[in-house]
């Protein structure tokens, strides 16, 4: 105890009683809280194996409350004793999958490229483009961040019809990648200016150009910063939706389109509705629960100074 | 070099006259014009670099992104504030007309949209709420607390999935009203009707309900790292000048946690005022357009009537009321951090 005592304060100390108090109530609101986050998630997950009656009868509990069944894996193609055969479901599935892996990593490695060169730029030398210095500069890239998609969306549906974009997946990666990038703008910007001048100015000394300096000297030790940036910019692009439900039809559609547009002439399949749901957000969780070190890194950059 | 990207600035000029001449030599689509776009922006690259030497190779660092946002965002904006001023509806035959102001003197007694722009004002002072929420987590995860990392994780979930598929699993089947879980633990907790949707006022609420629930995860990181960059020395001294928890936090804490405050804060508000998909999903903007926002309104406008003329005269006026509105908040916040440290 005596070791303890040093992380706990002193007027805990003093009385126990309301040290245990304070505790339970800590461990208490933050289970209730957990349980707040998890319960939908559960809820999907254990409705995806639920049969009509189970779902509107409201039964919780698998194996206790009801028995489980593969009915809303199945009406996707993705149950043990669907899986090899054929399924257009499924097949549609997978297409709508890819589109959005595609989409979404696409939009996000663009949003890196071209986000990265420009904060690098801005961090370590002065331009001037008319009347507009950098500060100017950064701040016409993060002012991005204010724009509503709903301002942009019409607009572009109609040039997308010209321009021969619209229902395409490069449609969508271009404006993913125009919605991400003041995201990665500000998180690199934080990067770099974390990193010492005097890395690259000993480079430049030893005969490397500035390009050289940059990729092969900062690059490497941006890298988490990219990674950070790469996987918030995964996640918003994944989960996006605006856009998707305006420009894409037929071919292009992502998942949450899919998602959305699950209503069935006799009401909705809640058993094969949350299968897809919970499909669509399993590849996020694990993201989440795999990569959380980055993701928290990429939130919190340039928030704490 | 500065010649030849003369020359293909030329032959875009030449392009869009094919174009808009509807004749000629002119193609399918605009699609080379936006080939020739990328070109052009590659010569200028490489003119930087081959005739300004040193200075053009830093200037390529910069051109990419800044070639790459002035194309998607300036000219769309400008040719949006043109659409906003025509009757273009794209499921009509008669093409678009240009009608100068009716757009905007249709939206001024649009009751509709004053509507779904109060309702903006009423989710944007929800943020006030859920920051409050976000912060005692905050404070709760940086507790000397086992299993920190877990909790963490948990809390952090949320935000990671897609709105649209909890939209439609927590909005329209956790609360469904007949067997939802969550409204037979409203008939448990005294509540005799409890339909979640159905009354304009806790269609409101609902809906910040499951929005805060998406987005407070963002707060909580933001605020846990501000926390956790606080230094312990001055949480100490209070204690030794015996101010309890009370005191410390409102005296120490919370005033040290201003800017990182107000810059979540203002973050929040920033995403909040594109909510859209959510309400799109659950209530399309039901009951009777009483949990529309702007963004809902404006898709519905479009999705519905295929109104693109008076929905881009919405959008821009809501532009307009942003840019305004964010600037008095920067500077508001400015002044206010100033003003208590």
């Amino acid at each position: 105890m005596s070791v303890q005592t040093t992380e706990y304060t002193v007027s805990e100390i003093r009385s126990p009683a309301s040290f245990i108090t304070s505790r339970v109530f800590i461990y208490g609101a933050l289970v209730f809280w957990a349980f707040i986050c998890l319960f939908p998630i559960y809820w999907t997950l254990t409705t995806s194996f639920k049969s009509a009656v189970d779902v509107t009868q409201g039964h919780l509990i698998p194996f206790v409350d009801f028995q489980p069944d593969w009915k809303g894996w199945r009406s996707l193609g993705l149950s043990p004793d669907s899986i090899f055969q054929t399924s257009t479901v499924r097949d549609e599935f997978f297409k709508r999958f890819m589109n959005s892996v595609i989409t979404s990593v696409g939009a996000s490695s663009l949003a890196i490229v071209i986000g990265s060169l420009a904060a690098y730029g801005l961090t370590r030398y002065r331009y001037r483009f008319a009347w507009f210095k950098n500060e100017d500069i950064s701040f016409f890239f993060l002012s991005q961040l204010i724009l509503p998609p709903v301002v942009l969306a019409l607009p572009f549906l109609v040039l997308y019809r010209e321009v021969g974009l619209l229902d395409t997946r490069v449609g969508l990666i271009l404006l993913y990648t125009l919605m991400v990038l003041p995201i990665v703008i500000w998180i690199m910007r934080d990067q770099f200016n974390s990193i010492p001048v005097e890395l690259e100015e000993a480079a430049l000394v030893d005969g490397l150009s500035i390009w050289g300096a940059f990729l092969r000297i900062v690059m490497p030790i941006a890298l988490p910063g990219m990674v950070a940036a790469f996987i918030l910019a995964m996640v918003l692009c994944w989960n996006e939706y605006f856009f998707a439900a305006l420009l894409t039809s037929t071919d292009a559609k992502t998942i949450p389109v899919m998602v959305a547009s699950q209503t069935g002439s006799q009401g909705i399949n809640w058993w094969s509705m949350a299968a897809l749901a919970t499909a669509a957000i399993a590849p996020l969780a694990v993201i989440g629960i795999a990569l959380e070190r980055y993701l928290i890194m990429g939130m919190t950059a340039g928030a704490v100074k | 070099m500065a010649a030849a990207t003369l020359g293909l600035l030329a032959t875009i000029a030449l392009e869009i006259q094919y174009k808009t001449d509807t004749g000629a030599i002119g193609f399918e689509t605009w699609r080379p014009v936006v080939y020739a776009y990328v070109l052009w922006g590659v010569a200028i690259g490489i003119g930087q670099v081959l005739t300004r030497g040193e200075d053009g190779q830093r200037a390529l660092f910069l051109l990419p992104a800044l070639l790459f946002t002035i194309a998607m965002v300036i000219f769309p904006t400008l040719f949006g504030f043109y659409i906003a001023l025509t009757d273009w509806n794209l499921s009509s035959f008669s093409g678009r007309r240009f009608n100068g102001l009716d757009n905007f003197w249709q939206m001024l007694s649009d009751p509709y949209y004053r509507n779904a722009l109060f309702n903006m004002v009423l989710y944007v002072l929800a943020v006030l709420v859920e920051y409050v929420i976000a912060f005692g987590l905050a404070l709760l995860l940086n507790a000397q607390i086992r299993a920190r990392k877990f909790f963490r994780v948990v809390f952090l979930m949320p935000l990671m999935l897609s709105p649209v598929a909890v939209s439609w699993m927590v909005g329209k089947s956790l609360m469904e009203y007949r067997f939802g879980p969550a409204a037979t633990l409203a008939r448990h907790l005294g509540w005799e009707n409890p339909a979640f949707f159905s009354d304009p006022i806790t269609a409101r609420i609902s809906i910040m309900v499951l929005d805060a629930w998406t987005f407070i995860p963002f707060m909580m990181i933001m605020l846990l790292a501000g926390l956790q960059a606080m230094s312990r020395e001055i949480l100490e001294a209070a204690r030794v000048d015996g101010a309890n928890a009370w005191q410390t936090f409102w005296q120490v804490t919370f005033p040290l946690m201003l800017p990182v405050s107000v810059t979540a804060v203002i973050l929040r508000i920033i995403f909040k005022l594109k909510l859209a998909d959510i309400i799109i999903t659950v209530t399309s903007g039901g009951p009777g357009g009483a949990t529309d926002s702007v963004s809902s309104f404006i898709y519905r406008e479009y999705r519905d009537r295929s109104n693109v003329g008076y929905g881009t005269m919405l959008a821009m006026a809501y532009l307009v009321i942003i840019i305004v509105f964010v600037t008095w908040l920067l500077k508001f916040a400015n002044r206010f951090v100033r003003n208590v440290n």
